[in-house]
């Protein structure tokens, strides 16, 4: 099985090709061969992760070294890669997903012209490739590559029809949300160069004790925010939402399954500092907690398909931080491994949905669909109650484990989780009733365009279905089984060293029973409630009021924005650009040049070209010398 | 003789010569004035060294006696060229505009 480490560079590698192939062939590539290109390379990778999955269960978790990235004076930064239980579920994760969504874009995005396909392909690859760097990383520099490169793969993909200027809008409001999360992620590093002397994790891990209670708290911290910014949480969550402008396998890979929990990984990945620093723990499970409610709240009035997904995604990542801030790391990959799948599978349903809706994605204009897409609909419906903690589906495992965490902590916070459980299934629920339930109330011309998709966007849809299904049975809680936590016994190395220092909060099995019992039948009773309101939906003219219209406009959080924000800024730059710039700088740059050609012209004047008066000047010149000079 | 009468003389030179350049258009009568000025300076180079001689003779500074002197035939050589150089330029002058008016050579202007 050692072989097979020698070939891990090649995970990396394999999409990168693709990349260079579909980018710098895309003029010349058919169809066809651009979706095996990409497609090809992403499965290629999954087999190797596959095998070094395997081969790091074995107990096989080397770092290694390929070669020097940056070497000056004592800082040495090699450019290797992690491979231990962390790094390989995660790949097994992109991968796995991430060639899922390469198949069925191949569909999706039959309908563009070839060259815009394999320019699609292209940047898919570079994702993945990125995303690859990012979690095999062995050191933060590494990683932040990886972090750098997902940023730019999600620019160029929220604005791939860059013709519409909204979407460029949204993309860019995506980069720079991520830059400003990026630049805390870069100063948490360059800070701890300065205290350590190094980037590697086992590095700065073993090294752990040179550090001061402020330095660890300053680090995560401005880890944290770099996480903000990737993972949408408050108060930058704002980009996700918009994000929904790229095309939807692209929501589905980046802004629901892999890139939008690099922040988790990073955080997991960091446990030990994050255990060590008792405040950051606090604000992490404060922010996610406010978050996943904020968010869902908004959830409950979108009438977007993919925006309720998207906010939906928001809440979920608020919960994966809720589970890091209180300590339950693996609560917190676990759940970001189940949320993988079925959101991926809730996403390529919407976009199924959309492509049968020839593009139209307001559910209001839905509805009925359940008799027209068969599996769709089957597929959709398991996903809806992955998400929404029924059991024994993904989402309750995960769920369940971050949830009991958190009681045992604060019951206070379980309270408002279970509550945000609730709406999760009230949402989910209520975009399922509004879509697949009731009558048809689009137009006919859409009505008579309803079809199934094709295979290759059903058969992703299935496959995700079965690990949105089983997906959660590795990790069933002592409680339910015992020897169930398959995940929990396979991820232990890796949170081994924090786990030795934080305090253990154990639970009866009862009380675990009743955590559980409680959320599930309260979820179970808003999903009825949601189910029963919205299949007998109907359209109605009738604007919103009160709360409704809060929600419905997300609390005016991008309008606060804007007039905090982005208007004193803009106001700003206005100031700075007529006052400053024009007046001020031009106008005195201008001045010297006015003032220089004024002089001279005036000066010209005593050029008369009369030899005497130049004789008479140098005479009376010099007289006053002479005068100075004898009277002064 | 005291030295006050070659200051004088030697001021009066060079008051005539500046008057005389300042005035006069005729290049070559310009030209005499610079020569007077330049005498003018010749002779209170002289005139000085010879005060400085008398009073060094005690102390054995040939220098003294010797420098004033030597650099009137220097200035006296240089107004030699220049005067040649000059004469030649008025030459030229005359064979093109048939004047010796300096006015008359403003051409450069505009």
């Amino acid at each position: 099985m050692n072989n097979v480490l020698q070939l891990v560079w090649l995970i990396p590698v394999l999409p990168l090709l693709g990349f260079l192939i579909n980018g710098l062939g895309r003029k010349h590539l058919s169809k066809g061969l651009s979706g095996l290109i990409g497609s090809g390379t992403v499965l290629g990778s999954l087999v190797i992760s596959i095998l070094v999955f395997l081969s790091v269960k074995n107990g096989n978790t080397p770092v290694i070294h390929y070669f020097d990235f940056i070497n000056a004076g004592s800082l040495k930064i090699g450019f290797d890669f992690q491979v231990d239980q962390l790094s390989s579920l995660f790949l097994l994760i992109i991968t796995g997903v991430g060639f899922l969504i390469h198949v069925y874009s191949t569909s999706y995005m039959h309908e563009e012209e070839p060259k815009d396909f394999a320019k699609y392909f292209a940047y898919l690859n570079l994702f993945v490739f990125s995303m690859l760097l990012l979690v095999m990383g062995a050191n933060y520099v590494i990683m932040f590559i990886g972090w750098e490169g997902v940023g730019l793969c999600s620019y160029l993909l929220i604005g791939f029809w860059f013709r519409n200027n909204n979407y460029n809008n949204a993309a860019k409001k995506a980069f720079v949300m991520n830059r400003i999360g990026d630049l805390g992620f870069l100063l948490a590093v360059f800070w701890l160069i300065n205290k350590t002397g190094t980037t590697d994790f086992q590095g700065v891990f073993a090294g752990i004790s040179k550090l001061t209670t402020t330095d660890i708290t300053g680090i995560t911290l401005l880890l944290f925010v770099g996480a903000t910014g990737k993972s949408a949480q408050i108060p930058l969550y704002t980009w996700l939402p918009d994000a929904m402008a790229g095309p939807t396998p692209v929501s589905a890979l980046i802004h629901a399954a892999t890139m939008v929990t690099a922040g988790i990984y990073m955080i997991a990945r960091s446990n030990i500092l994050y255990s060590m620093a008792p405040v950051t723990q606090a604000v992490v499970a404060i922010v996610g907690l406010s978050t996943a409610i904020l968010a869902a709240t908004i959830a409950l009035r979108q009438n977007d398909i993919k925006k309720v997904l998207a906010y939906s995604t928001v809440s979920q990542l608020g919960y994966m931080f809720l589970g890091l801030g209180v300590g339950a790391y693996t609560g917190a990959v676990f759940h970001v491994m189940t949320h993988a799948f079925f959101k991926a599978l809730l996403f390529l349903g919407a976009g199924s949905v959309i492509h049968a809706m020839s593009g139209e994605q307001d559910m209001r204009n839905m509805g009925g669909l359940k008799k027209y897409m068969g599996i769709t609909h089957l597929t959709f419906l398991l996903g809806c109650l992955a998400i929404a903690g029924m059991p024994p589906f993904a989402g309750f495992f995960s769920k369940d484990e971050i949830l009991a965490a958190v009681y045992a902590k604060n019951p206070v916070l379980w309270g408002i989780g279970v509550a945000g459980a609730m709406m999760t299934a009230f949402y989910m629920f209520r975009l399922y009733a509004m879509t697949f339930l009731g009558k048809f109330r689009g137009t006919h011309e859409q009505e008579h365009h309803l079809h199934e998709s094709p295979m290759a966007i059903t058969i992703p849809l299935m496959v995700l279905t079965l690990l949105s299904v089983v997906g959660g049975w590795v990790g069933i809680p002592e409680a339910l089984m015992k020897g169930g936590h398959h995940f929990a016994e396979f991820l232990a190395p890796v949170f081994a060293q924090s786990d030795a220092i934080t305090v253990k909060h154990t639970m009866t099995h009862s009380t675990e029973y009743m955590l559980m019992i409680v959320s599930v039948s309260l979820a179970l009773v808003t999903l009825v409630y949601a189910w029963m309101k919205f299949s007998k939906y109907e359209k109605t003219d009738k604007e919103e009021t009160g709360i409704g219209k809060v929600l419905e406009n997300k609390w005016y959080v991008d309008e606060l924005y804007q007039t905090m924000i982005t208007r004193p800024i803009q106001f700003m730059s206005k100031y700075f650009n007529e006052v400053l710039e024009r007046k001020g700088i031009d106008g005195f740059v201008n001045g010297v040049g006015k003032a220089v050609n004024y002089g001279s012209r005036q000066v010209r004047l005593l050029q008369s070209g009369q030899v005497g008066a130049y004789v008479l000047l140098m005479v009376l010149g010099i007289l006053v010398l002479f005068i100075i000079q004898l009277f002064l | 003789m005291e030295i006050k009468y070659y200051i004088g003389l030697a001021v009066a030179l060079f008051c005539i010569g500046v008057a005389g350049v300042l005035t006069r258009r005729n290049a070559i009568i310009i030209f005499m004035c610079i020569e007077l000025m330049l005498n003018a300076v010749n002779v209170l180079l002289v005139a000085f060294s010879k005060m400085h001689a008398l009073s060094a003779l005690g102390k054995a500074m040939p220098s003294v006696v010797s420098d004033g002197q030597l650099f009137v035939f220097f200035i006296m050589v240089v107004a030699a060229a220049e005067v040649s150089v000059g004469l030649a330029i008025i030459v030229m002058m005359y064979r093109n505009v048939h004047a010796v008016d300096v006015n008359f050579l403003n051409r450069l202007k505009n």
